[in-house]
């Protein structure tokens, strides 16, 4: 079979939707021409704007945690530590940071403090560390079981399968927040690794059920038979060979689950079953200090705002990494893009003809 | 749920042969449907056991009765140990403890709650009600009112509008529960009550929210640029002379609708319903709507003295009579398409009578907040109802909406988003599919299309996701039952599990997820109704 080149655009066509949707086709295939598949998904990532701009932020807050009151072996430039008590600045320990004397200053304590003198900023960072940690945990090793159990059950089949969907159900019919909530109870709650461990056990179900549909339906392609004629193991044919193939899935969802899990996390921490006191988390900062929202609004707002923060740019960064996995899905450039794309295309013409 | 994608992909895959075996099922009768049922039944049975069996053997290893008693210095420390022990039976392996609980489940005895004393049906029974109250208008208004932005955004595909909503609802999607709640409590509550001890708005909000109307009433309607420029001085025109009205003559601190604004809005929603529903080029439902506005018009000062002495049978049997009158309406108009009239006619008699409901509870709404209770601060945050307050069947209701009110809408918040999402996904998929050419193609107008070919074949995908919702309605909204301080599923779970009962929870999980399960199957089934190509095979 031939490699027919890309199609110019609007050759011979005149409904005008149809001319549009073959221009989008057109430019598309032009330029992801010769490209890995790799790099065609990164290339549209990357002009997912809303998905960079999210990329960008969250690189920034992670940086910005991990570097500021230091974390584990990485030290840190800020001057309190998060149990630490100092003298209260402002009255009522309002936060320093704000336009006085006409310039912006940020002052010892940006973020306000506490009834007695607890570094608002240093809380945060703290508390954004130990969400983060929890977040990623549960987002890698949910997304672990997820892909080995759904992988199972799609390759195998039969009483394999009956067997791990049926465990799968069990685990879905439990509500999230409810069994989460038990589980905090059980591991206790100073340690975030213990509860992100303990909380990843309960939600791989949905990328479990997703890995499946996908394995059910790429095992009966030609490749794997392939494959298997050349005499690859069960295990090569998973983990090679169809894997790879679900992986823009795999990735995506795993993205929209880390979404949810920062959300339950910090839920959870909130209710008092996650995260507790003396260890810090966001939800747990808003837990504590919801009571002095009238007095000390500032306690209250920056931990939900980190929230807010991180769980849009992961969404946002889930639904660009979906785009680019999934190009039907692609949102259709606007109006003024295409234009700009054929008078590109025109100035070409012109000038080839010029040259010609 | 796993049988129901195998389901849907074993009926996907034997679409070709679909004429032969849709016969042979007819022929059949309603055997392989039975076969179904039961074998869902039972699988969903083993399932539920399994969960539970989970669920109670993690609580029994998470929760320690004896916590407080370990910790304790009562010198008979030891005789309160061993009695609770024996009351709890707690030397008996949890796994025998939960074929013991099993055992009472089907006698119907879902166990003790040891810290209260009560039986765990009764507990169930006085939480069920309270969180349907609390979270089945806010489902309902968030169904609806996603489904409807959902297809507004589809239809305006990659307008302003549609940016923005997918925008929102990616916001809406990244709160925290707790978090707005906390701040609708704060500004909805306390802003808005101090708000109204004093009801003027500053001419700048005026224009801004003017503005900010007539922004999205254009990119709502589009159309060509001098429909959106009229679109948007209409709606900003309107609503700056609603605000005027609102603040200068004290509407707020006594509102009502009285028969003018019953009879205008009345108009408008069969107008509106009309259009949506059989075209206003329809005149026999045209007429048959504006009749029933006519007769509820006509029944506003009568039905006044009925009031009176209102009860909540009397108000739902209005109900009933106001949907008949609407139907009998549409029936006498005629017609070769009475279903049409019909339908159209009941719908505006229903609007009509809701805006007469709310008229007379805006009536009591001076009295209300006048109360010695209330104080001037009618939006509550706590509880289900005033402490103290009594009055007429009116007044009750008015305390109960000013209570629903905030944690409504932070579950709205949070849910509506997803409907959003799900219906706009849903209808561009449909607008692509090769019958609405075909609709487009045989001359029909783009509102026929839309209502009549799209939007009803967009819902489909819905009616999967929403029997799921109305099941875990009944488990509360743990996070708003507790900030709200409402005595529903939620907090009986929240506070079970604080005092380390686990009987209650049992009970909690025994409720959600049986519900859960059966709105499984219940999806199966409605799937397979609405879509034929789709058949549940045995």
């Amino acid at each position: 079979m031939s490699i027919t080149p890309p199609l110019e655009p609007n050759e011979g066509i005149t409904d005008p939707k149809a001319q549009v949707e073959n221009t989008e086709n057109a430019i598309e295939l032009k330029e992801v021409e010769g490209l890995s598949q790799g790099r065609i998904v990164l290339r549209r990532f990357v002009r997912h704007r809303g998905a960079m701009i999210s990329a960008v932020v969250l690189a920034a807050v992670v940086l910005l945690v991990t570097t500021s009151i230091g974390w584990g072996p990485i030290p840190g430039w800020w001057q309190y530590g998060y149990r630490e008590t100092s003298d209260i600045v402002n009255a009522g320990g309002a936060p320093t940071m704000g336009f006085e004397d006409g310039g912006f200053t940020i002052g010892p304590h940006p973020f306000g403090q506490d009834n007695i003198g607890h570094d608002g900023f240093a809380l945060v960072m703290r508390g954004t560390q130990q969400s983060l940690t929890v977040m990623f945990v549960i987002g890698l090793l949910s997304t672990t079981i997820g892909v080995v159990v759904g992988a199972l059950a799609g390759f195998f089949r039969g009483r394999l399968d009956d067997l791990l969907m049926r465990f799968t159900d069990m685990i879905i019919t439990i509500p999230v927040i409810m069994i989460g909530a038990i589980l905090g109870v059980l591991v206790g709650g100073a340690n975030p690794w213990s509860l992100a461990i303990a909380l990843s056990l309960v939600s791989w179900t949905n990328m479990a059920r997703l890995v499946r549909g996908q394995f059910l339906t790429l095992r009966e392609r030609e490749f794997v038979d392939a494959a298997r004629v050349a005499g690859a193991s069960n295990a090569r044919i998973m983990f090679k060979h169809i894997l790879p193939n679900a992986v823009g899935v795999i990735i995506v969802n795993a993205t929209l689950l880390m979404a949810s899990a920062i959300l339950l996390e910090t839920a959870l921490s909130y209710l008092g079953f996650g995260i507790s006191s003396p260890e810090v988390s966001l939800g747990q900062l808003i837990n504590e200090y919801q009571t002095a929202f009238a007095t000390r609004p500032w306690l209250f707002w920056w931990p939900g705002l980190f929230i807010v923060t991180i769980a849009l740019c992961v969404n946002f960064i889930g639904d660009g990494l979906r785009d680019a996995f999934d190009p039907r899905q692609r949102r259709i450039p606007t109006k003024r893009a295409l234009a700009k794309a054929d008078a590109r295309k025109a100035r070409a013409q012109a000038r080839a003809a010029a040259r010609a | 749920m796993a049988t129901s994608v195998t389901t849907r992909a074993s009926g996907a895959r034997s679409a070709p042969d679909a004429p032969v075996s849709a016969r042979r099922s007819r022929l059949r009768g309603a055997a392989p449907t039975l076969t179904f049922l039961g074998r869902r039944l039972l699988s969903s049975a083993i399932v539920l056991l399994g969960a539970t069996f989970i669920v109670y053997m993690l609580l029994s290893y998470a929760l320690d009765p004896l916590e407080d008693l370990r910790t304790s210095t009562a010198p008979n420390k030891e005789a309160l140990i061993e009695a609770r022990v024996r009351a709890l039976d707690l030397n008996t392996p949890p796994v025998i403890r939960y074929f013991k609980w099993l055992g009472g489940v089907f006698t119907g005895d879902l166990g003790t709650s040891w810290v209260s004393g009560q039986p765990v049906t009764s507990l169930l029974s006085s939480a069920i009600p309270s969180t349907v109250q609390l979270v089945a208008a806010s489902t309902l208004i968030a169904i609806g009112l996603g489904v409807l932005v959902g297809i507004v955004s589809a239809l305006r595909q990659y307008t302003r509008f549609d940016y923005s909503v997918t925008f929102l609802s990616f916001v809406l999607y990244s709160l925290p529960s707790f978090w707005v709640a906390v701040l609708l409590k704060l500004w909805g509550a306390i802003g808005f009550n101090d708000f109204l001890a004093d009801p003027t708005i500053p001419p700048v909000w005026m224009a801004v929210l003017a503005l900010a109307s007539g922004v999205v009433w254009s990119s709502i309607i589009g159309g060509s640029r001098r429909a959106r420029w009229i679109s948007f001085a209409a709606a900003t025109l309107s609503t700056v002379a609603v605000l005027v009205f609102v603040t200068g003559t004290g509407w707020l601190l006594d509102p009502s609708l009285g028969i003018v604004g019953v009879v205008a809005i009345g108009v408008g929603i069969a107008f509106g319903v009309v259009a949506l529903t059989a075209g206003l080029g329809n005149r026999r439902a045209l007429y048959a709507s504006l009749t029933t506005v006519a007769i509820g018009a006509a029944l506003y000062y009568p039905l006044q003295y009925v009031f009176v002495n209102a009860t909540t049978p009397l108000i739902l049997g209005l109900g009933v009579v106001t949907i008949a009158v609407g139907v009998a309406v549409g029936w006498a108009f005629g017609g070769y398409d009475r279903g049409i009239s019909m339908r159209a006619a009941a719908v505006t008699a229903l609007g009509v009578g809701l805006l007469i409901y709310v008229d007379r509870v805006m009536r009591v709404w001076e009295s209300y907040s006048n109360a010695s209770q209330i104080n001037g601060r009618p939006i509550a945050t706590i509880g289900s109802q005033t402490p103290g307050l009594t009055g007429s069947y009116w007044v009750e209701t008015l305390d109960r909406f000013t209570h629903l009110v905030l944690p409504t809408i932070a579950l709205i918040l949070i849910s509506f988003a997803s409907y959003t999402r799900y219906s706009r996904a849903s209808l561009l998929e449909v607008m692509n599919q090769d019958y609405i050419r075909t609709a487009r193609a045989k001359g029909l107008s783009e509102r026929v299309v839309t209502t009549r070919h799209a939007f009803r074949n967009a819902l489909i995908p819905l009616a999967t996701i929403v029997p799921l919702d109305i099941a875990a309605l009944f488990g509360g909204a743990i996070i708003t039952e507790r900030i709200f301080a409402w005595s529903g599923m939620g907090a009986l779970f929240i506070k079970s599990l604080q005092g380390r009962d686990a009987d209650p929870v049992m009970g909690y999980f025994l409720v959600t997820g049986t519900l859960l399960v059966l709105a499984n199957i219940v999806v199966d089934f409605v799937y397979a109704a609405l879509d034929p190509r789709i058949r549940v095979n045995s």
